[in-house]
């Protein structure tokens, strides 16, 4: 059994979050760099003008993005490891208030209905899941919302199967077109159920850009519906070109015999992941 | 890439087509979603806005704080498509044009027309440099709506490109 204090906790979250809201993820910079190299016209210049703004952000420790997102924390916790300390939940809500005050990043979170802002981009989005052993790793990822908007959750019949899945990852990024700043990278979902699926699917953007899911069934997923995103020719920006997304990342759990749920999560350009272990 | 003042004349702005790359320099307010919701109301019950629409071009964005030694934070835009509820009445009251990412709708596009204005994308996820970009920040309206508050911001080159024309062409497909 190990004792861990949550302060512990709290530091790593606030330095997490510190580095994601001005640095893109190496994988991210590197596909981006490739997708610059085969456009042309205004498709180029949208991505020359974001890897100069990549570039500006690292030298002046800037937000590379102004929506510095909602605060999406995934701990997975050892099960021999004993928290001291706050509550988890505090502890983590702590370390983002400190990140996004410090960093001059944006506060984004509002209630629901009166939209009045909670003023320090709390409550963080936090997911626990026990694993085993007496580590703690965690993974924060600011999640900017014009992409989130654009994501989509279908509950296919298992008759629809492989096709209908790709059919619907392809039919996300062909609605959203313009809107959540493409080239998008694409985490999907397939399985579970109705709440587990969309998380799923948020997982699978915390995987390095460009990777591919250890399973061929479910790789062979990704790049056919990678291909046929990039058929679209919506382009950097919407202003047309080779390059619609940057990747397609898919995870799967069992689900029922009578479904077959698909979560699309959009995600921007921007990917901003960070991830250490306590 | 041609370098523009902003209020832009008439002769301007039946010169700028859809695609065209351009650098803008003046002032410009930024409005999203609730501060557009408030001016809705204003108009809804006759009272006076808190910038004059004729000489403002709306910038879709909420900054992020500024810096020790910057006028402004990292500021790019957000999607314009869901101020396509209040851009055409805005534009038929005589706003001077919108700055944001990402198409408008059908709608949004015949009020430009009608109204000879033209809507411009910024580049969507280029915070920094647009912030950089924004020499004088100062709150005009709604400051307790904090990031999504009215600013009028003083921007020097702001990089952009012409994304709806005064003719009806779109940089975009959809």
């Amino acid at each position: 059994m190990r004792t861990l204090d949550t302060s512990l906790i709290s530091q790593c979250v606030y330095r997490l979050a510190r580095k994601a809201g001005t640095t893109l993820t190496p994988a991210c910079h590197a596909l981006l760099e490739k997708a610059r190299s085969t456009e042309t016209g205004a498709a180029r210049f949208a991505l020359d003008t974001l890897l100069e703004n990549e570039r500006i952000a690292a030298a002046e420790q800037m937000p590379v993005c102004q929506d510095t997102g909602m605060a999406v924390v995934l701990l997975e916790l050892g099960q021999d490891v004993h928290l001291t300390g706050a509550p988890l939940a505090a502890a983590v809500d702590d370390g983002v208030r400190r990140a996004y005050a410090d960093g001059c990043f944006r506060k984004s979170i509002c209630d629901p209905l009166t939209r009045v802002n909670t003023g320090d981009n709390t409550p963080a989005h936090l997911h626990v899941e026990m694993t085993a052993g007496e580590q703690v790793r965690i993974t924060f990822l600011p999640k900017g919302f014009g992409s989130e908007n654009m994501s989509r959750l279908y509950m296919l019949t298992p008759a629809e199967g492989r096709a209908g899945i790709v059919n619907s990852i392809v039919e996300t990024v062909r609605i959203a077109g313009s809107r959540p700043c493409p080239p998008v990278y694409v985490g999907v979902g397939i399985g579970g159920a109705f709440d587990s699926c969309a998380l799923l699917a948020k997982k699978a953007l915390t995987r390095e850009a460009g990777s591919s899911h250890p399973r061929e069934d479910v790789a062979a997923i990704e790049r056919e519906a990678l291909e046929k995103i990039n058929a679209l020719r919506i382009g950097a920006q919407g202003f047309g070109g080779e390059v619609t997304a940057l990747g397609v990342a898919c995870e799967i759990a069992p689900t029922h015999i009578a479904g077959l749920p698909v979560a699309v999560n959009v995600q921007c350009h921007c990917i901003r992941c960070e991830k250490e272990t306590l | 890439m041609r370098t523009l003042t902003l209020p832009l004349s008439e002769e301007d702005i039946l010169s700028l087509h859809a695609g065209e790359g351009v650098l803008l320099s003046g002032t410009i307010f930024t409005a999203r979603d609730c501060a557009h919701k408030r001016l809705f109301a204003l108009l809804d019950a006759g009272e006076p806005l808190p910038v004059d629409l004729e000489t403002t071009y709306i910038y879709y964005a909420g900054p992020c704080p500024a810096p020790a030694g910057k006028a402004c934070g990292s500021c790019g835009p957000t999607t314009a498509a869901r101020m396509n509820a209040f851009a055409p009445r805005l534009l038929d009251l005589g706003l001077a044009g919108m700055i944001g990412k990402g198409g408008m709708s059908r709608e949004t596009r015949e009020a430009l027309v009608r109204n000879k204005k033209v809507y411009f994308a910024a580049v969507g996820g280029a915070g920094a440099l647009c912030g950089n970009a924004v020499k004088k920040l100062e709150l005009v309206a709604f400051g307790d709506l904090l990031s999504e508050a009215i600013y009028k911001m003083e921007v020097e080159n702001f990089p952009a490109v012409v994304a709806h024309d005064a003719f009806g062409a779109s940089v975009y497909k959809e």
